[in-house]
């Protein structure tokens, strides 16, 4: 690898981490799968520089890193909306951008949402750890040795297919194509699997009620506060599994939804499991944003899901 | 009273197979069967399984598989299972250091069952476990076998780091730590086996429905 082909971290931003699609076939050993809580928003990144759906880009939180581009390429940052800068030239989200070996991204005010995605063409090429790029915190591992980004660090880029990124950039990423963020979205759900835990006025609060984003909210799920949903008789469960978008109420009736880091095991009923094309909006909520969940069958969930489905979906080997 | 074994959505790409709810070992064997059934002949579009204590999650790729199809395919296997054998789990050996800076609530342990520290590790190191399930953090085994004697609640205040490797009681379960992590458990001692190396063709030492037994050092 020639020196020049890193990504130089000057300033890392609150909480910015390596992330692709996902380690997926670990979860029978308690390994969640990590990667983007706004898949979404990740691959229309990578699609944008020319990169696989799954290459590993930035995840950036709240607030933006600084960063030097060692090479030549194509950049994109789609999801949350920042101010944005290339060198002095101030450059649109949601676009394939042009930068000139030794150039400086800059992020400024965040205008809205919470987490961004930065692809780089050739992606980030660090080594994988149970084969993925995907940076899970608690465990410590996967990323850059299994950490937020600091000032100073150096990321390995992969080599990059295109040949002319000048000529490639400009594409912007169609509106249609972007998920609807809002800071009171209503977001699908396939009721179960311990729907039958709570009483049919628990039920209905669940799904007639709007729940508000308490500052509990981190990649491993989101903690809610409202109408307290009512348990028919027992508050917890013997543990079964967990998957992003699970919807637990523990005894309290203030649910909580699992994200991308959640543990693999919980012993809390499930009331729901949020539809896989909606936990990107559910990402992009800000605590004191209002969330509301609206029932759907596993077919039109299924529906739901089909623009971009697949992506990270391969389980590792083991 | 839900009839078992039942298979219940988890959103659009996965089910799980509930065969009760309870912590019990016979319905924990149905969990590893299926499990072993599904693993030994996959069905298309089958992505990954997690087996817990009395249920099976099965991921699967709709774009492969359909919901229906895969609630047929997962019904069939539930047939065929009802009418076969599981093999026994591999039996692993796990030495470990019992009290001391090892097992720093092994006294409180004995105080609680009112029994010496060497009767407790001597209770303790009898049965063959079966691991019921990793869950909690990466590579965590909940074993099943503890004797009620043995029974302690957990700790009022969690540990903010429990060492790997060690081996803790909660309430009526017995488990082992795989990574540092924060943890309640009531810590008996500890192995130096290595539970976890991601460097290793098989990185994690433990799999669910595998049988362990405890050597004292």
């Amino acid at each position: 690898m020639s020196n020049s082909a890193v990504l130089d971290v000057l300033d890392p931003g609150l909480l910015t981490t390596v992330q692709d699609a996902g380690r997926r076939g670990w979860a029978r050993y308690g390994v969640p799968p990590s990667g983007p809580l706004d898949e979404a928003a990740f691959a229309a990144a990578n699609e944008l520089v020319g990169n696989p759906p799954d290459a590993a880009a930035l995840e950036i939180t709240f607030t933006g890193p600084t960063l030097r581009v060692g090479r030549e390429c194509l950049i994109a940052v789609c999801g949350a909306d920042f101010a944005l800068w290339v060198g002095a030239l101030p450059v649109p989200t949601w676009h394939a951008l042009y930068v000139r070996a030794g150039q400086i991204v800059t992020f400024g005010a965040r205008r809205n949402g919470a987490r961004a995605y930065l692809a780089v063409s050739g992606g980030i090429a660090l080594p994988p750890f149970l084969g993925s790029q995907a940076t899970y915190l608690p465990g410590g591992f996967g990323g850059l040795d299994g950490r937020a980004l600091r000032a100073g660090d150096r990321l390995p880029l992969g080599p990059a297919a295109m040949r002319n990124p000048a000529q490639a950039a400009g594409r912007v990423w169609p509106v249609e194509r972007r998920p609807p963020y809002t800071p009171q979205p209503t977001v699908r759900v396939v009721l179960g699997p311990q729907d039958d835990y709570f009483t049919p006025e628990g039920l209905a609060t669940f799904l007639n009620s709007a729940y508000q984003l308490t500052p509990e909210a981190d990649r491993m799920g989101v903690r809610l506060q409202g109408s307290p949903i009512a348990h028919r008789g027992p508050t917890g469960i013997v543990s079964d599994g967990v998957v992003a978008g699970s919807v637990q109420v523990p005894p309290d009736g203030q649910p909580i939804v699992m994200l991308a880091d959640h543990q693999t095991t919980g012993g809390y009923p499930k009331i729901a499991t949020v539809v896989r094309a909606d936990l990107p909006l559910l990402a992009q909520c800000l605590p004191g944003d209002w969330v509301s969940f609206a029932a759907v069958t596993v077919a039109e969930a299924q529906r739901a899901c089909e623009p971009w489905r697949g992506v990270g979906i391969t389980p590792s080997p083991g | 009273m839900p009839v078992y074994p039942r298979i219940l959505p988890v959103g659009e790409a996965a089910f799980t197979v509930e065969f009760g709810d309870a912590v019990d070992e016979a319905l924990n064997r149905q969990v590893h069967a299926l499990d072993v059934a599904l693993r030994a002949c996959p069905v298309p579009g089958l992505v990954e399984t997690v087996p817990t204590y009395r249920s099976l999650l099965v991921m699967y790729d709709p774009r492969v598989r359909a919901a229906d199809a895969m609630r047929t395919a997962l019904t069939d296997a539930l047939n065929v299972l009802a009418t076969t054998e599981l093999p026994a789990g591999r039996l692993v050996e796990i030495p470990v250091r019992y009290g001391g800076e090892a097992g720093p609530d092994l006294a409180d342990v004995a105080t609680h069952c009112g029994m010496t520290e060497a009767a407790v590790i001597e209770l303790h190191a009898q049965p063959v476990y079966t691991v019921a399930m990793l869950g909690f953090a990466p590579g965590f085994a909940y074993l099943l076998g503890l004797p009620e004697a043995l029974a302690t609640p957990r700790l009022a205040t969690p540990r903010l780091r429990v060492p790997p490797g060690s081996v803790g009681i909660a309430g009526a379960q017995t488990g082992v730590y795989a990574l540092a992590t924060p943890g309640g458990w009531r810590i008996v001692g500890r192995t130096d086996l290595v539970l976890f190396d991601p460097g290793r063709a098989e990185p994690f030492t433990l799999h669910a429905g595998d049988r362990v037994r405890f050597v004292p050092l």
